[in-house]
């Protein structure tokens, strides 16, 4: 299981990254671990607002179904579209190709709240 | 992102499978007693290529037939791709598909929950009789009095048995009769000039109750069960306010438990001038041995495909009938049946009935259904319904008792009709409820309910029903057994499985990420 | 047993149930009869149902004729005992069977994928309508007067809780709906336009002309049949521009039973599948690289999203779904269009023994197997030959009772079941 450590992450499995003026956002790989295999992901339009804690999206594999949160507010400025053709990308590569939106933030320090790597796998060994 | 059913990909990806293992069929697992013959494989009917044949005799066209009164572009001249063949291809065709389906008929069904009895061939013959089988739905009344008689003296029995007022048929399934009954809470509520906006539900509720509350414009909240399984009165009295319509409960619930508060419960609801609706999934449970009516539900559907054993038919159709209290009778859809004097009539016009919600389907509903459920009921009687809840209840209590150590028991509470496992004892050996279940079809058995109820990790709900003989439980409980103990030996042979049927595990990722729902020309999947 | 399970007799098993709540009586239902009592019981009830003639009644529910393979094929216990297929591995036969059903919809309606049925052809016209609102994003169900009006009613009572709203567009004198009204109608907040296919009164409506209208304001179409047969002769919903194709397949395979079961369909094009509401069947392979079947696309139903579901449907019409399938296999391309043809020239037949006994129809549009005829009192006729045992058609007034046409007006369907002697006796009697 792997847990980078220039990244942020949220208590409901999304990861964070900070990329220039933007904040990228995926699933973890623990999340796809435990989805199984996605089949389909709904993601929003560029141009959506977002707000910290609210759904952007949702995640699907046979079986089940997730809802996506948003770690912070703000616009989302790009959606890594391709995924829609092919969500096994989230499974395979969760934290680069299987990235989902970038967000342009409204609020940067919203960032901080978010858990650095060693609390997330922390939190992470609780919840197995 | 949570994972309540314990439902994990890993269970699904296989193990090295031993090539002997996909062929063999392994006669020391075949307890199960179902035989076949050869077993063909068979492709679809549009894959077969033929032309110019066809199935039916029908008498000639009149000569010189044309269609000239339709215009042209609204004509078309066939169905290109519909297959062409004889009526003994077809024949053929359906009767090898039929040989791959497991079915009551075939072998044991202790699906939790869905009650999967015996379908006696009588009702079925009495179904199909032409006075029943060829009524018009618009029959003037005095064409179809003994249609409209049976559904009357179904209507009463119906609700006798659940201990209501009134029962409305039309309904066409358990879910529908679901939609029904808070459709006839909302319209309740409006009437006394608030539809209220919540509605509550354990989280033991199956699926369709918080889909149906949804559907009608209701926030769902769910209300955590106690240790014991149940659902306990402070739970309710806390979420409970004028805003809620009404609280959703099946009892016993789906652990197979009787909410023993109900009584508290349904008065916390009332005091509140919410009401209480019933999931009669499980009335098998309580048949002659208690009535949700006296327990302090305003409002119950039935699952006659259930309960009264009309056939499941690979998915439907069902029957739904909603049955409720007097102060809820104004608001049931049409139309409903009622006697005067000598004759029975359908009530169809709105006006007749100005509270109703109005109608929920077309027609008056599945009434090839009631004629079963009619039959079953005239053949059990008073005695044979009461002996049914009894016999459910010692069945599936048998069944507790023998796999009780060989699989963990969640719950230490009586079981009724149903009871759950869960695979906490075999996960040491990386076996997950889903081999478990897999293995069963090898030896001759469908799989029990599993992964449902949510509140259970890995649940494995077991419902042997009324109409299994103790030496078919006890064929079961070996199979579990053997299973249980190859799970230590032999864990991959769980996983390979099953290997008996005609097919192995199916891939159900490949299906939803490349759907293919229709055969094409040229039709693949990969 | 008792033993085992550690009771000392069947009442301790129920101890959790609280002794009040204990029934102390039997349940007040007839005594059990035998079998033998109770066919002839049953067998009674039955007979009290004058069945002596196929009905001239259509409206919906359809006499026509069901080749006994049918029967005896669905009466094999492996289909009809059979559950869910939720294990797929034993349940190939009816997984295979529904993939057919679900080719032979698409393949009849011209669309892309179909669900493995509905309750009804009411409900699926409904659910039909809420897959609108969703893809849409838009409020307003625009239906023709002349769409079924028990759909119309199950309609208006699925979107009691919505804030939904239902106009209804006229039918001119021809029986096809008014186009102009209709234009007037759908605007930027038409999420769809449904119309009949046939529609009510039997005429073939200008589905095309339909299509434009509703496409030039962004909304879907929405086609519904109620008599499946049409489809053998008239072109397809699909390849007119339909959106979505509704109704019932009772028509195929399964008698009337007074009305239920009988399988609707739901079919519509592949961008919208996963709106669909029901359960849908789909092909795949198993570990050992052999094509299969499985139920599918399962995160759109009430078991997994819950109130977030599609629609709350759990149970399909399976069986009648499966009887329909194997009627359809008999028929096969030939046999289907003969079957249409056969049912448009026993209206033919049918109209001009009632011109002959000076009946005319009602409406001019083009029709199917099913027409209004204005027979002067509609309701005295129908009683009048019920009194030969002949269901003698529809009242229309029964739904449209404003209609300045109303009193006169008798829905009549002519199938391959309609004799010509039966139709000569049908319109004498008819004209008293």
């Amino acid at each position: 299981m792997e847990f980078p450590e220039d990244l942020r992450y949220t208590r409901e499995h999304e990861w964070a990254r900070t990329k220039g003026t933007r904040i990228v956002v995926g699933i973890t790989d623990f999340a796809q671990d435990q989805l199984g295999d996605v089949v389909y992901v709904e993601l929003p339009d560029v141009g959506d607002p977002v707000k910290k804690g609210e759904s952007f999206g949702v995640v699907e594999s046979t079986k089940a179904v997730s809802e996506l949160f948003a770690p912070i507010s703000g616009k989302v400025v790009e959606v890594n579209s391709p995924l829609s053709d092919a969500p096994e990308t989230i499974n395979e590569d969760p934290y680069e190709e299987g990235w989902m939106i970038a967000i342009e933030p409204s609020d940067p320090k919203e960032l901080e709240a978010l858990m650095d790597a060693k609390t997330y796998r922390a939190f992470v060994q609780e919840q197995e | 992102m949570s994972n309540p059913t314990g439902w994990k990909p890993s269970m699904e990806k296989d193990a090295k499978v031993p090539a002997a293992a996909a062929m063999a069929a392994a006669d020391g697992t075949g307890l199960g007693g179902a035989t076949r013959g050869l077993v063909h494989e068979e492709a679809l009917l549009f894959e077969r290529g033929s032309t110019g044949r066809c199935g039916v005799s029908l008498p000639p066209l009149p000569a010189g037939h044309d269609v000239q009164d339709l215009p042209a572009a609204l004509v078309r001249g066939g169905v290109d791709g519909l297959p062409e063949i004889s009526e003994l291809e077809v024949v053929r065709h359906f009767t090898r598909l039929s040989i791959w389906n497991h079915g009551i008929d075939t072998g044991f069904y202790p699906l939790g929950s869905c009650t999967m009895k015996y379908n006696p061939k009588s009702s079925e013959a009495l179904a199909r009789l032409a006075g029943f089988a060829n009524v018009h739905p618009l029959a003037p009344p005095e064409l179809c009095q003994g249609a409209l008689e049976l559904m009357w003296r179904l209507e009463r029995a119906l609700s006798e048995i659940a201990g209501f007022d009134t029962t409305a048929l039309s309904p066409a399934a358990g879910a529908h009769g679901e939609l029904c009954g808070v459709m006839v809470i909302r319209a309740y509520h409006e009437s006394k000039g608030n539809a209220r906006r919540k509605v509550l539900l354990p989280d033991t509720a199956h699926g369709t109750n918080p889909a149906s509350a949804a559907l009608n414009g209701y926030d769902v909240v769910q209300l955590a069960s106690g240790p014991d399984g149940r659902l306990h009165p402070e739970a309710v009295r806390a979420a409970m306010d004028e805003d809620v319509a009404a609280i959703m409960l099946t009892n016993p619930n789906t652990l197979g438990i009787f909410e023993s508060h109900i009584q508290e419960i349904a008065e916390i609801v009332h005091a509140k001038g919410g009401l209480v609706y019933g999931d009669g999934a499980n009335m098998n449970a309580l048949l002659g041995v208690a009535r949700p009516g006296d327990m302090g539900f305003d409002v119950i559907q039935y699952n006659l495909h259930k309960t009264f054993a009309t056939p499941h038919g690979g998915g439907g159709p069902g029957s739904g009938p909603v049955a409720v209290k007097a102060h809820l009778a104004p608001f049931l859809p049409l139309p409903v049946v009622v006697k005067e004097g000598e004759a029975y009539r359908l009530v169809t016009d709105a006006k007749e009935r100005p509270k109703s919600v109005g109608r929920l389907r077309e027609f008056w509903g599945n009434f090839g259904m009631f004629v079963r459920a009619w039959a079953l009921i005239r053949e059990y009687g008073p005695d044979g319904l009461a002996d049914t809840g009894k016999l459910a209840v010692l069945n599936a209590n048998y069944v507790r008792a023998l796999l009780r150590g060989v699989y963990n028991l969640p719950y230490e509470t009586d079981s009724l009709h149903e009871v759950v496992f869960d695979d906490k004892l075999q996960k040491a050996n990386g076996i997950a409820t889903m081999d478990v279940a897999k293995r069963l079809i090898d030896h001759g058995f469908h799989p029990p309910t599993i992964y449902f109820p949510l509140v259970v990790s890995g649940a494995i709900m077991i419902e042997p029903t009324e109409t299994e003989s103790k030496e078919t439980i006890e064929r079961f409980v070996a199979a579990m057994k053997a299973i249980a103990e190859e799970a230590k030996a032999d864990p991959d042979a769980l996983h390979a499985a099953p290997s008996r049927p005609i097919r192995a595990r199916l891939d159900e990722t490949r299906a939803a990420r490349k759907p293919v729902l229709r055969w094409r020309p040229g039709i693949k999947v990969e | 047993m008792l033993d085992a399970a550690g009771a000392k007799s069947l009442d301790d098993l129920f101890r959790s149930i609280p002794a009040s709540l204990r029934l102390k009586r039997p349940l007040d239902v007839p005594p059990a009869v035998d079998e033998i009592s109770l066919f002839a019981e049953l067998g009674r009830l039955a007979a009290r149902n004058d069945v002596s003639h196929p009905p001239f009644a259509g409206a919906g529910c359809y006499p026509h004729h069901v080749p006994p393979a049918v029967d005896q094929l669905l009466l094999r216990g492996e289909f009809f005992t059979a559950y869910t297929p939720y294990q797929p591995e034993v349940s190939q036969g009816t997984l295979q069977a529904l993939f057919e059903w679900q080719t032979f919809v698409c393949l009849l309606t011209g669309l892309d994928v179909s669900n493995a049925s509905m309750y009804d052809g009411a409900t699926a016209t409904a659910e039909a309508a809420l897959m609108a609102t969703r893809l849409t994003g838009r409020k307003k169900i625009v239906v023709s007067a002349a769409l079924h009006p028990e759909y119309r009613k199950v309609l208006a009572t699925y979107l009691r809780s919505t804030h939904d709203e239902i106009a209804v567009v006229p039918f001119g004198p021809d029986g096809r709906t008014d186009l102009a009204a209709l234009e007037r109608a759908v605007g930027s907040d038409a999420a769809c336009v449904i119309a009949g296919w046939p529609n009510f009164l039997g005429v073939v409506e200008p589905l095309p002309e339909i299509v434009q209208i509703a496409r030039r304001a962004g909304a879907l179409t929405v086609a519904s049949t109620a008599e499946a047969v049409a489809l053998g002769l008239l072109q397809s919903p699909g390849a007119l521009g339909a959106d979505v194709a509704v109704g019932t397949f009772q028509s195929f395979g399964n008698a009337m039973n007074f009305g239920g079961p009988a399988p609707g369909f739901f079919a519509t094009r592949e961008a919208n599948v996963r709106q669909m509401p029901g359960r849908i069947c789909g092909a795949t392979l198993d570990k050992h690289g052999r094509r299969g079947f499985v139920l599918t696309l399962s995160t759109r139903e009430q078991h997994i999203r819950r109130e977030k579901a599609t629609s709350n449907i759990c149970t399909n019409s399976g069986l009648a779904a499966l009887a329909a399938t194997i009627h359809l296999s008999l028929l096969g391309k030939a046999g289907l269009s003969h079957l249409a043809r056969l049912n448009h020239a026993r209206a033919r037949m049918l109209r001009a023994a009632m011109e002959r006994v000076g009946v005319r129809p009602a409406f001019s549009g083009p029709v199917f197997n099913e027409q209004v005829f204005d027979v002067g009192d509609a309701e005295a006729v129908v009683a009048r030959l019920a009194k030969k045992g002949i269901v003698a058609g529809a009242p229309l007034a029964r739904w449209y009772p404003d209609h300045p046409r109303a009193k006169g007006a008798l829905l009549c369907v002519a199938t391959e079941l309609h004799s010509e002697e039966l139709i000569e006796l049908f319109a004498r009697s008819v004209k008293g």
